[in-house]
C-alpha cells in the first residue's frame, strides 16, 4: 500500500513536470502548426537561470526567499529567450513550416551546445532549500516534499492558464486562432501579436518546468531538457494536440503509467510502456484522447 | 490556408528550375558523366599520397584521413536514404537512427554472441532492420505530418532506452558494443587495412545512390513526386499513397541499416549515441545543408558536416587563445553547426546544391540589366 501511495505520488509529480512542458507545446503547436523543437532549450535556460542565479544573483540564494527570487529570475530568462525565439527565428519564417521546425531543430541543437560550453557537460547539484528538502506523510508514507511542490506548481498553471484561455480577451483570441486562424485574421484582429504571447507563455511554463525540474531530479545537464521533451511530445500527442484538459489528463496518465512500469517491471520498461500507449492511442482514436481536430493539418 | 500557398510555390517554382539545368545538361554532358567522375575520384583518392595542408590531417592516402573520408562516405549514403523519405517523398520521420542502429547492433551483436560470420550477421541485421521499418512504417503511416514526427520519434526513443538501459546486459548500455576481431575478416582489421573499410564505405554509398536514383526515376518515384506536392490530389486521382509512403518508408530503413553495418566496420564498434533523437535530428541537419530532394544534396550536405564536426573537435584547442566568453562556444561543434544551419535556413533555403543556381540567376539578373541600360531600344 505504501509503495502503491508513494508511486502514484511520484507519478503525479512526473505528470505535472510533463504537463509544464506540454502545455506550452501544444498552445504553440495548435495556434501556430510550430513543433517547437527548442522547447528544450527553454526548459534548460530556466534551470541554469535558476541554478546560476541561486549562486551568483546578489538577494538571491539556495534557501529560502533567496530561491524564490533565483527560481523567478530563472523563469525570467525562459521567456525572454522564448520570446527572442519567436521574434527573430519564428517570425520572419511566418507560412513556412518546414523551415520554422528547421530553425527550432537547429536551435535545439546550439543551446544545449553553448551551455555545455559555458558550464560543462558535467551535471550540477541543484540548491534545495529547506522548505521542500526532507519528506511530508500522507496517509502513513513519507513522500518527498519536491513532489508536492510540483503538483501545486502545475495546478496553479493549469488554473491560470484555463482563467486566460476562458476569462481573457487574448485568451478568446488564442482560442479563436487556434480553430481557424484565417478567420481571425480575416475578422481584422493581428493574430500574430498572440503568437509572441503564446511563445512567451510556453516559455514560461518550460522554464518553470526546468527549474523544478532541477529540484526533481537534484541535478541540472545541459541534456535535460531533450529527453523531457521527447515525452512532452508524446503527451502533446496522446492528449489530442490543442486541448488542455487532454494535456492535463495525458500527463498524469504517462506519468503513472511511466512509474508503475519502471517500478513493477524492468527498469526502463515504463518508458517503452508509454510508447505503447501512444500506437494504441494513434491507431484507435486519431487526433488525440479529447481532440476534436487532428494533429495531420501540416505536412 | 498558407499551406497550400507553399505547396503551390514549391510546385511551380522547383520543377522549372530542374527543366533548365536538365536541358543545360542534355547539351553538353551525358547523365552519367557527373557520377562516373565522382565515382573515379573516389576510387583514386587511396593511391594518391597528396597532402593538403590545413584541409587533412596526413597525405590524402594515411589512416587517419582515409578513415574520415570513410565516415563521410558512410553519413553520406545514410542522408540519401533519409532522404529517400524526407526530401523525395516529404515524410517528416524523426525516427531514421532506430534502422540505423539496428542495424549496427544486430550485427555485433550476432558476430560477438552467436559468432556469426559478418556476411551472415551483415544479410540477417539488413533484413531484421528492413521489416522492423515495414513494422513500424505500417503503424506510424496510418497517421500524417506532426503527428507522423512524433510517433516516429517515439518509436525510435523507445528503441534509445532499450539500448542504452541493457535490460538483457546484451547492448553494453552506455558504453556500447566493440567490433569483435574474430568474426571479421581479416582484411578489415587493423590500421594498416583502413583501405579497405574505405572501400566499404565507398560501396555503401554507390549501392544506395544507386537505390535512390533508379527508385526516383521509377513509376514509384513519379507518384512520390505528386505526394510531395499534394498528397490529396494523388488520392483523388484514384491512387492510394499509403502503399506508396510504406514503400519508401521500408526502403529507406533498409538502407538505414545496412548503413549501421558498414558504420559498424568503420568506426570499429558502436555506442548508443547513434540511437538517440539529436542523432536524427543531425541526419535532418545534413539533409537540409546539402539540399533536400536533390541528386547529390544529402552526400554533400552530411559529408560537409562530418568533415567539418571532426576537423572542428581536433582543433577544439585553437581556440583557446581567444577569450574565454567567445572560445568556449567556438569549441563545441553542435553550438557552431547548429547556429550556421539556423542560419542555413534562413538565407539559403535550398541549401548548398540550390546555390550555384542561385549565384547564376543573380549574375543573369545583373547582366540583363546591364544590358538594358546600355541598349534601352
Amino acid at each position: 500500500m505504501s509503495t502503491v501511495v508513494l508511486l502514484i505520488v511520484t507519478g503525479l509529480g512526473l505528470g505535472a513536470l510533463y504537463f509544464l512542458i506540454a502545455s506550452g507545446l501544444s498552445l504553440i503547436f495548435g495556434l501556430m502548426d510550430v513543433l517547437n523543437f527548442a522547447h528544450g532549450a527553454f526548459l534548460a535556460i530556466g534551470a541554469y537561470g535558476t541554478w546560476w542565479a541561486a549562486e551568483n544573483l546578489p538577494g538571491a540564494g539556495p534557501a529560502g526567499v533567496g530561491f524564490l527570487l533565483a527560481m523567478v529570475f530563472g523563469v525570467a530568462a525562459g521567456t525572454l529567450a522564448a520570446v527572442l525565439v519567436e521574434l527573430c527565428v519564428i517570425r520572419p519564417l511566418y507560412g513556412r513550416h518546414r523551415e520554422q521546425i528547421l530553425a527550432t531543430v537547429g536551435l535545439s541543437l546550439a543551446v544545449p551546445a553553448l551551455i555545455q560550453a559555458i558550464w560543462g557537460a558535467d551535471p550540477h547539484t541543484f540548491p534545495k532549500p529547506e522548505l521542500v528538502s526532507g519528506t511530508l506523510p500522507l496517509l502513513g508514507v513519507n513522500v518527498p516534499k519536491d513532489r508536492y511542490l510540483l503538483i501545486l506548481a502545475a495546478i496553479v498553471v493549469f488554473v491560470a492558464l484555463w482563467l486566460f484561455n476562458s476569462r481573457t480577451r487574448y485568451g478568446l483570441i488564442v482560442r479563436a486562432g487556434v480553430q481557424d486562424r484565417a478567420m481571425v485574421t480575416a475578422l481584422g484582429i493581428d493574430v500574430r501579436k498572440s503568437f509572441t504571447l503564446v511563445f512567451a507563455i510556453g516559455g514560461a511554463a518550460a522554464a518553470l518546468a526546468g527549474s523544478l525540474g532541477g529540484l526533481y531530479f537534484g541535478v541540472v545537464t545541459p541534456t535535460q531538457g531533450m529527453s523531457l521533451l521527447i515525452f512532452a511530445f508524446i503527451v502533446v500527442v496522446i492528449g489530442g494536440t490543442t486541448s488542455l484538459t487532454g494535456c492535463a489528463i495525458a500527463s498524469v496518465t504517462v506519468g503513472l503509467i511511466q512509474q508503475f512500469a519502471n517500478y513493477y517491471t524492468v527498469a526502463g520498461l515504463g518508458d517503452i510502456a508509454v510508447v505503447a500507449v501512444l500506437a494504441a492511442v494513434l491507431l484507435t482514436r486519431q487526433g488525440g484522447l479529447t481532440g476534436k481536430k487532428s494533429a495531420e493539418r501540416v505536412a | 490556408m498558407t499551406d497550400t500557398d507553399t505547396t503551390v510555390r514549391e510546385s511551380t517554382g522547383s520543377p522549372k528550375r530542374t527543366d533548365i539545368s536538365d536541358v543545360r545538361r542534355r547539351r553538353s554532358l551525358p547523365w552519367w558523366a557527373v557520377p562516373a567522375v565522382v565515382l573515379v575520384v573516389a576510387l583514386a583518392l587511396p593511391f594518391s599520397t597528396l597532402y593538403i595542408p590545413g584541409l587533412f590531417e596526413g597525405a590524402l592516402n594515411s589512416p587517419s584521413t582515409l578513415h574520415l573520408l570513410a565516415l563521410c562516405l558512410v553519413f553520406g549514403g545514410l542522408a540519401t536514404s533519409y532522404d529517400l523519405l524526407y526530401g523525395r517523398v516529404g515524410l517528416l520521420s524523426f525516427g531514421h537512427a532506430l534502422y540505423f542502429a539496428c542495424g549496427a547492433y544486430v550485427a555485433a551483436l550476432l558476430m560477438s554472441v552467436l559468432d556469426l560470420p559478418l556476411l551472415w550477421a551483415a544479410v540477417i541485421a539488413v533484413t531484421g532492420g528492413t521489416l522492423l521499418a515495414l513494422l513500424l512504417g505500417a503503424v506510424s503511416l496510418r497517421v500524417n505530418g506532426i503527428a507522423l514526427a512524433m510517433v516516429t520519434l517515439a518509436f525510435a526513443e523507445a528503441g534509445s532506452i532499450l539500448i542504452s538501459r541493457d535490460p538483457g546486459r546484451w547492448t553494453g548500455g552506455e558504453e556500447g558494443l566493440s567490433l569483435s576481431a574474430e568474426a571479421v575478416p581479416d582484411a578489415f582489421v587493423g590500421v594498416v587495412n583502413t583501405v579497405n573499410l574505405y572501400w566499404v564505405a565507398v560501396g555503401y554509398l554507390v549501392v544506395v545512390l544507386a537505390v535512390v536514383w533508379w527508385l526516383g526515376a521509377s513509376p514509384v518515384g513519379r507518384v512520390w513526386q505528386g505526394i510531395r506536392a499534394n498528397e490529396q490530389r494523388v488520392a483523388v486521382l484514384g491512387i492510394n499513397p499509403y502503399p506508396y509512403k510504406l514503400v519508401a518508408f521500408t526502403v529507406g530503413g533498409g538502407l538505414a541499416s545496412l548503413g549501421g553495418v558498414a558504420y559498424l566496420l568503420v568506426n570499429g564498434g558502436v555506442t548508443p549515441g547513434i540511437t538517440t533523437a539529436e542523432f536524427t535530428l543531425t541526419l535532418l541537419v545534413m539533409v537540409a545543408l546539402g539540399g533536400a530532394g536533390t541528386r547529390w544534396g544529402p552526400l554533400l550536405g552530411a559529408a560537409l558536416y562530418t568533415y567539418a564536426e571532426h576537423r572542428l573537435l581536433q582543433s577544439g584547442g585553437a581556440f583557446e587563445a581567444l577569450p574565454a566568453w567567445i572560445g568556449a562556444p567556438l569549441s563545441q561543434p553542435l553550438f557552431i553547426l547548429g547556429t550556421l544551419f539556423v542560419l542555413m535556413v534562413f538565407f539559403f533555403p535550398g541549401g548548398l546544391v540550390a546555390l550555384p543556381g542561385r549565384i547564376r540567376a543573380a549574375v543573369r539578373d545583373r547582366r540583363t540589366e546591364r544590358t538594358r541600360k546600355a541598349d534601352p531600344a
